[in-house]
């Protein structure tokens, strides 16, 4: 077997470790910003331009995805495994895909100019409306919320294989190349 | 997904014993919780006294009473329109679209400060202004502010604990004399802006009121330079004193009644006036005046020509937050922007989701 079918492609790996970091920064930021006085405005005028970006990546990630190969899963796995981390993978796609058109689908109601950096901004993709922009504002922390709870699942159940089970979940997507033993 | 499996005598390393497992699993829930935890840590649930916009907001509701719909403070509000037009003199101080000589509409908002929208006018209220320029290319900026010559705070705190001292007792209905005392005690800077605030001489009206971004901003030119500069908008209208006797004054909507009825006779107009800080003119102190004679730039004219209630003005639903700034316009060191930032946010998303109570000021006394 060669080692191309047993890790995610080169470019699926990149793709992944980048947004991984991406996402985890910007729940953080995310969380900080809406509790800081101090560094509301530095923290919410990185959020923006990174949630763009995260909503680009996520797109090129989800078409780079369609025309590879994937690895098998560890024979360790049942069926009921297999299908709770392909619906997993699916969650985060959609909420990765989601979140930020909510959050700017809600600046777009609250008619804020969504400035990415310098006199760049995007358009507004939703009317000025306040009170659907408290609805947004709402399910864009319900989806944070639930992102977060997904990524620790995530998380966790590779950790489970990596650790515990050691069957080399991990290794699938390892930044690095893993050579066929 | 994939289907085949790969061999799994490749993968199998040597079994583990129970208590290995039990040690690993724990360190993998020791891991979870780190990462749960620095969440928590970062969303301030962990520091229940720090201070942040959703307690802010809270104390504001706890002074002011809650009133749907309507900003936490400066909420007695009406809408206005118009335009701004710049000579061109600002080009040479801040890149900013805003200062090219022509001309950009204006939504602005006048009101008084307070949490209730039904307050009666009194003079010695503190008058607010809001704008917002639209540029052409979709940019803005939006100022909000006041007729006082300086700020009585110089930080988040200090507003925080005058609005703690300030709320009424549940007894008197009044501020505690004592508490008030005691904020004074420990915010001297209060105590040297109540100074200038005393000798400061209020208009008779909002038509005749200078505005002041009391807060310190940066503009920055083409070149990439920037300067510190405070900015004000200075009425042509004739000043007249507060004290003169003026209109009905016993009306309970005499101010934003007289501007209604000044606005619909002529045109309002306003200088932007820019004052140019120097090397050492403190720009993280809005309670400390700049020194007299600096430089100050006439930049072009505010004309605002029509009043709108509430009810109908796309000002009500717009949040005048000091710092959405167009490319040439920057924050400054000042501690209260960034507050300011995050409080009106909160402020716009409380009343964001609430049922829209009538404004005090109705569309039928703006057709009067």
């Amino acid at each position: 077997m060669d080692s191309g079918r047993r890790q995610f492609t080169a470019s699926m790996r990149f793709l992944h470790w980048l947004m991984a970091a991406l996402v985890l920064a910007m729940l953080g930021i995310g969380i900080a910003m809406v509790a800081s006085i101090s560094d509301y405005h530095r923290l919410v005028s990185l959020h923006r331009p990174l949630g763009i970006l995260i909503l680009i990546l996520v797109v090129i990630r989800f078409v780079n995805r369609r025309f590879s190969t994937l690895p098998p899963f560890p024979p360790t796995m049942s069926s009921q495994e297999r299908y709770v981390a392909s619906a997993s993978e699916l969650l985060l796609y959609t909420l990765l895909f989601v979140q930020p058109l909510v959050g700017w689908g809600m600046l777009s109601a609250a008619r804020y100019p969504i400035v990415m950096f310098g006199s760049v901004h995007l358009p507004p993709i939703l009317p000025h409306n306040v009170m659907l922009y408290a609805m947004l504002r709402t399910t864009h922390t319900v989806l944070a919320y639930l992102l977060f709870l997904t990524f620790l699942a995530h998380f966790g159940a590779v950790l489970f294989h990596t650790l515990i089970v050691r069957d080399g979940t991990f290794s699938r997507m390892a930044p690095w190349r893993v050579r066929a033993r | 997904m994939p289907s085949d499996s790969i061999p799994s005598a490749n993968l199998h390393p040597a079994h583990l014993t129970t208590g290995s497992n039990v040690i690993r699993l724990g360190g993998i829930g020791i891991i979870l919780l780190c990462v749960a935890g620095t969440f928590f840590y970062l969303g301030g649930w962990l520091t229940p006294h720090e201070l942040t916009p959703a307690r802010f907001a809270d104390e504001f509701e706890q002074v002011g009473g809650i009133h749907s719909g309507f900003r936490l403070n400066h909420a007695k509000g009406l809408g206005v329109s118009g335009f701004f037009e710049s000579n061109g003199q600002g080009a040479r101080l801040s890149k900013a679209d805003v200062f090219r000589m022509g001309r950009v509409p204006v939504i602005g908002r006048f009101s008084l400060s307070g949490g209730n929208p039904y307050q009666a006018d009194a003079p010695d209220t503190v008058r607010g202004l809001g704008l917002q320029f639209r540029l052409p290319d979709g940019e803005e900026w939006r100022t909000a502010m006041v007729n006082l010559p300086v700020f009585p705070f110089n930080n988040p705190q200090g507003f925080f604990d005058n609005l703690v001292a300030s709320q009424p007792d549940p007894e008197t209905h009044k501020p505690d004399p004592e508490k008030m005392a005691a904020f004074l005690a420990n915010h001297p800077e209060t105590v040297q802006a109540g100074k200038i605030l005393k000798g400061f001489a209020k208009s008779s009206g909002f038509d005749n009121s200078t505005f002041n971004s009391l807060n310190a901003f940066r503009f920055v030119d083409a070149s990439g330079a920037s300067i510190p500069v405070r900015w004000s908008m200075v009425p042509a209208q004739q000043f007249e004193s507060a004290s003169a006797p003026g209109p009905a004054q016993g009306d309970k909507n005499y101010l934003f009644y007289a501007l209604i009825a000044s606005i619909s006779q002529h045109p309002l107009q306003w200088h932007l006036i820019v004052t140019l800080g120097q090397t050492g003119d403190r720009t993280d102190d809005a309670s400390i005046p700049w020194p007299e004679g600096r430089e100050r730039v006439d930049v072009g004219t505010l004309t605002l020509d029509s009043a709108e209630s509430e009810a109908t003005s796309p000002a009500r639903d717009i949040n005048f937050d000091p710092l959405i700034l167009p490319d040439g316009i920057a924050a400054s060191d000042d501690p209260l922007l960034s507050a300011r930032s995050a409080v009106y946010s909160q402020s716009f998303t409380r009343r964001a989701g609430e049922k829209k109570e009538p404004s005090a000021i109705s569309p039928s006394d703006v057709r009067k």
